[in-house]
């Protein structure tokens, strides 16, 4: 599915990424932990292309993905949220999801019925006619994954998704992301700061420290390292 | 949006059969709109078909051009004071034109006022896009649009001031302060072309226009190509304001004020803005043509000065309401 290798991005002298190597299988989550600028958020951007690498390749599906616009990254199946949910604010949910489906050759039954199921999904179909500046932070985040959804990526990448949002909504996103690779096929990044969610999320995690991959492995293994637990973990 | 749109399009109706009913020579509606549709090759038929239906149909083109681009610029930017001379299309368009009087080519046959406010709105868009370069980012495009304006602005200064006569330099500011008096079918055919491909343009940037207000990385990340799409706008909006600028002159107001009056209306989608200020922009410039008529019909009031004196305290109206809202 996703494989990057030797990724590099450096803004001037400051190394941003310093040579990532690592693989997302198909039908898996990728946890990455790691403190603020330890470059979490810049390889997202490399990937789905807001940033050009520096050097080292981004392949999705054995395609080259380096060099791509986001746009063309879009077209190739590779969808992302941002930490700051973005939503159509003036909009309806409904016509929030209706955005990227616009340029899809998809007939209007199939329009309907991918937006329904999704917003099921996120316990937000009885809120589909209100605007989305109704809801609450954290349904936003819900109605964003929403929309990336619906537009059937092969490769979600999820930038701090449980971030300010309550309890009770976080264990509803962390039930939908889990079931995300299995019922449509997508592969999952997610990038957060919440061990608890990412350690009961991810098959495979790792662990990023001034621009390096520190550690990687399943959660327990990710736990014990002593090098995460001196850097990050803190315990 | 279907409440907005059709007393939209009546308006834009009325107005358009009002335009062909007002002027000096005081035609009937039953007269008038005999000659216009049956035509006995009579001087009613001739003041229908020849001066009026072409200035009818120029206001609604141009008007409706300017409101359409006016809310484009304004989606694609992101900032309601945007309007479509900012990318330096009107500025240069004007300085061809200037020079086709200073240099006597208006005199020398119909179209060389026109085709050279053309080509001056061309060179000026090639500058911006040079500028600007091909992934640059909103503000880019802004800083090229004001540097050409700048420098087409200095440039009209500079042939006025070296204008051989007074009445040379009166000929050309009066050009500049815009009108459809005196048009004919010619100047139609010839912006009509380049105004539906423009329209055809800006009409379909509706859903890159709603994404992009998430932001460009957003709207990138949803599969909008922003090159693609700022191209698209440059061209569109060089299209329909170059053409209208060519064979109306400057009008201003109607593309920065449209959008703004209609933006309660529609809601804050791009997308809907779109059509709205299209017929918005037809039925205020359609409205201010009338006006210039009925006036002052002795004096040759210009449009761009109507357009001016009605959408300026319009605009202040706005912001005053707006001070409101935020107090």
């Amino acid at each position: 599915m996703l494989r990057i290798e030797g990724l590099r991005k450096n803004f001037g002298g400051l190394k941003a990424l310093d040579g990532l190597d690592f693989e997302v299988p198909p039908r898996s989550i990728l946890g990455v932990l790691g403190m603020n600028g330890s470059g979490k958020t810049t390889m997202l951007n490399c990937i789905n292309g807001v940033y050009i690498a520096s050097s080292g390749s981004i392949q999705l599906d054995g395609k080259e993905l380096t060099g791509l616009k986001p746009a063309q990254i879009f077209d190739r199946g590779v969808g992302r949220t941002f930490q700051v949910p973005r939503v159509f604010s003036r909009m309806t949910l409904w016509d929030n999801l209706a955005v990227p489906l616009l340029s899809r050759s998809m007939t209007r039954a199939e329009r309907d019925e991918i937006r329904a199921t999704w917003l099921k999904k996120v316990h937000l179909f009885d809120l589909r006619h209100n605007y989305a500046e109704e809801l609450s932070g954290g349904q936003q985040k819900l109605l964003e994954l929403a929309r990336i959804m619906v537009s059937r990526p092969k490769l979600v990448l999820l930038d701090e998704p449980f971030a300010g949002v309550n309890p009770t909504l976080s264990r509803l996103l962390i039930d939908v992301i889990r079931d995300m690779p299995g019922e449509t096929g997508c592969s999952v990044v997610l990038v957060s700061h919440d061990l608890t969610s990412i350690y009961e999320l991810s098959h495979d995690i790792i662990v990023m420290h001034e621009g390096r991959i520190l550690a990687r492995g399943d959660a327990e293994t990710v736990q014990s390292n002593p090098d995460v637990v001196e850097a990050y973990l803190g315990a | 949006m279907i409440r907005v749109m059709i007393p939209l399009a009546l308006a834009v109706l009325a107005l358009f059969a009002a335009s062909l009913l007002t002027g000096p020579a005081g035609i009937g509606v039953r007269d008038g709109l005999a000659a216009l549709v049956a035509g006995d090759g009579g001087p009613l038929t001739l003041i229908m078909r020849e001066i009026r239906l072409p200035r009818a149909i120029l206001a609604l083109m141009i008007g409706g051009s300017l409101g359409l681009a006016g809310a484009a610029m304004q989606g694609y930017l992101r900032n309601p004071l945007a309007e479509p001379g900012l990318i330096g299309v009107s500025g240069s368009a004007a300085l061809g034109a200037v020079l086709a009087l200073q240099t006597g080519l208006a005199a020398s046959f119909a179209l060389g006022l026109p085709l050279m406010a053309l080509a001056g709105a061309l060179i000026g868009v090639m500058l911006v896009m040079l500028l600007a370069g091909p992934r640059g980012a909103s503000l880019t495009l802004i800083l090229a649009g004001i540097a050409v304006s700048a420098l087409a602005g200095a440039l009209v200064s500079l042939v006025l001031n070296l204008s051989p006569n007074p009445f040379a330099a009166s000929e050309m500011m009066f050009w500049m302060m815009g009108s459809l008096a005196d048009r004919s079918m010619l100047h139609v055919w010839l912006a009509a072309p380049l105004m539906a491909l423009g329209a055809g343009l800006l009409l379909t940037l509706g859903r890159g226009l709603d994404a992009l207000t998430l932001g460009e990385d957003a709207a990138e990340a949803m599969g909008v190509p922003l090159s693609r799409l700022r191209l698209q706008l440059v061209i569109g909006t060089a299209c329909v304001v170059g053409a209208g600028t060519a064979v109306a002159g400057a009008i201003g107001f109607v593309g920065l004020v449209v959008p703004h009056i209609l933006r309660p209306l529609v809601g804050a989608r791009p997308s809907r803005l779109l059509w709205a200020s299209t017929l918005g922009g037809a039925a205020m410039l359609l409205a201010a043509d009338i006006a210039v008529r009925l006036i002052l019909p002795e004096r040759d009031l210009k449009l761009g000065v109507v357009t001016a004196l009605v959408g300026a305290p319009l605009f202040l109206h706005l912001i005053l309401k707006l001070r409101k809202e935020r107090i």
